[in-house]
């Protein structure tokens, strides 16, 4: 039981990670580099230039080397450790998914490949999809409130929407529903940690684009993740 | 005394049905247990790779922390 819950996991994760990494360096990583290149000053978004008159011609220079920014330095080591960190978290993901198809096992659910979208399409909602809701996946050059406060936000969310959706796909009557509906609100009734003020200095055109294709590779990923760990589980009888 | 012997406890065939119970009994909390097991190091990887703030594993992860959404800095 154990080596077939780790092996389904590991491979089906490992898998979606490399499409997802795929998926990262063909939709995101420029996105990534562009709002290093604002954190770092080396462009300069004509809003902050406009408050600091003295900077006002660095906008128009600066905005046509942005591909020359430090950001590129070492940028084999740096894409070949977001490939393995991109296998590592979805590896991650793949043992939680599998965990969780052994203990729905337990009450009687078979999982297939078919259920196993709809499983990773739920783990896509409670890992990504509920809490960028409250905090949107960060552009570099963003500023954000307190790194603990957040996480705890985060976890929390997660956990929450994770068991609503159990709640809603298994519970029996109004009650289960009830309290899944109610769960997978208070995260946001609550309020995720914010500042303020907002202090970004990258264009919100590039955060825009970076937060929808963040979540666009997420649901892939995660879908994938689903069908593969689906597949492997249901290849061996319980 | 052989009669006996046949209708002790234990001797009239529903041990068998004991045995099965427990076995079946011990699968489950065995299987219950290699659950938590691999539950916890699935949450173990996830929680090193992306939400460790070790300044080396960061800066290792750093992009794909950006581009999964966990919060980072």
């Amino acid at each position: 039981m154990i080596q077939r819950m780790l092996a389904g996991g590991l491979i089906a994760g490992f898998a979606a990670g490399l499409l997802a990494a795929l998926l990262h360096f063909a939709f995101i990583q420029e996105l990534i580099l562009v709002g290093e290149d604002y954190e770092t000053g080396a462009l300069v978004h004509f809003s902050d230039a406009g408050a600091e008159a003295d900077h006002n011609h660095a906008a128009g220079e600066a905005a046509h080397d942005h591909g020359t920014g430090d950001a590129g330095e070492m940028p084999l080591s740096r894409n070949m450790l977001t490939v393995l960190f991109t296998g590592l978290t979805y590896a991650g993901y793949g043992l939680l998914l599998v965990a969780a198809f052994a203990f729905a096992g337990q009450l009687g659910h078979k999982v297939g490949a078919q259920e196993g979208i709809l499983w990773g399409l739920a783990g896509y909602a409670a890992f990504q999809l509920a809490p960028s809701m409250g905090l949107p996946p960060e552009l570099p050059g963003s500023v954000a409130a307190d790194l603990t406060d957040r996480q705890i936000w985060y976890f929390g969310t997660v956990i929450a929407t994770g068991v609503a959706l159990a709640l809603f796909a298994f519970g029996r009557g109004f009650i289960p529903a009830l309290v899944a509906g109610m769960l997978i609100a208070a995260p946001h009734v609550i309020g995720a940690p914010h500042l303020d003020e907002y202090y970004g200095v990258a264009p919100p055109e590039v955060a825009g684009e970076f937060v929808a294709r963040a979540l666009g590779v997420g649901f892939v990923a995660w879908a994938v993740l689903g069908w593969l760990a689906g597949r492997f589980w249901a290849k061996e009888p319980v | 005394m052989r009669e006996g012997n046949a209708n002790a406890v234990g001797c009239d065939g529903k041990e068998r049905d004991m045995n099965a119970t427990t076995h079946s009994a011990a699968k489950t909390s065995t299987g219950l247990l290699s659950i938590v097991f691999v539950a916890l190091v699935g949450a173990t990887v996830l929680f090193l790779a992306g939400h460790a703030q070790s300044a080396t594993l960061h800066d290792a992860a750093h992009d794909m922390r950006h581009a999964t959404g966990f919060p980072c800095h």
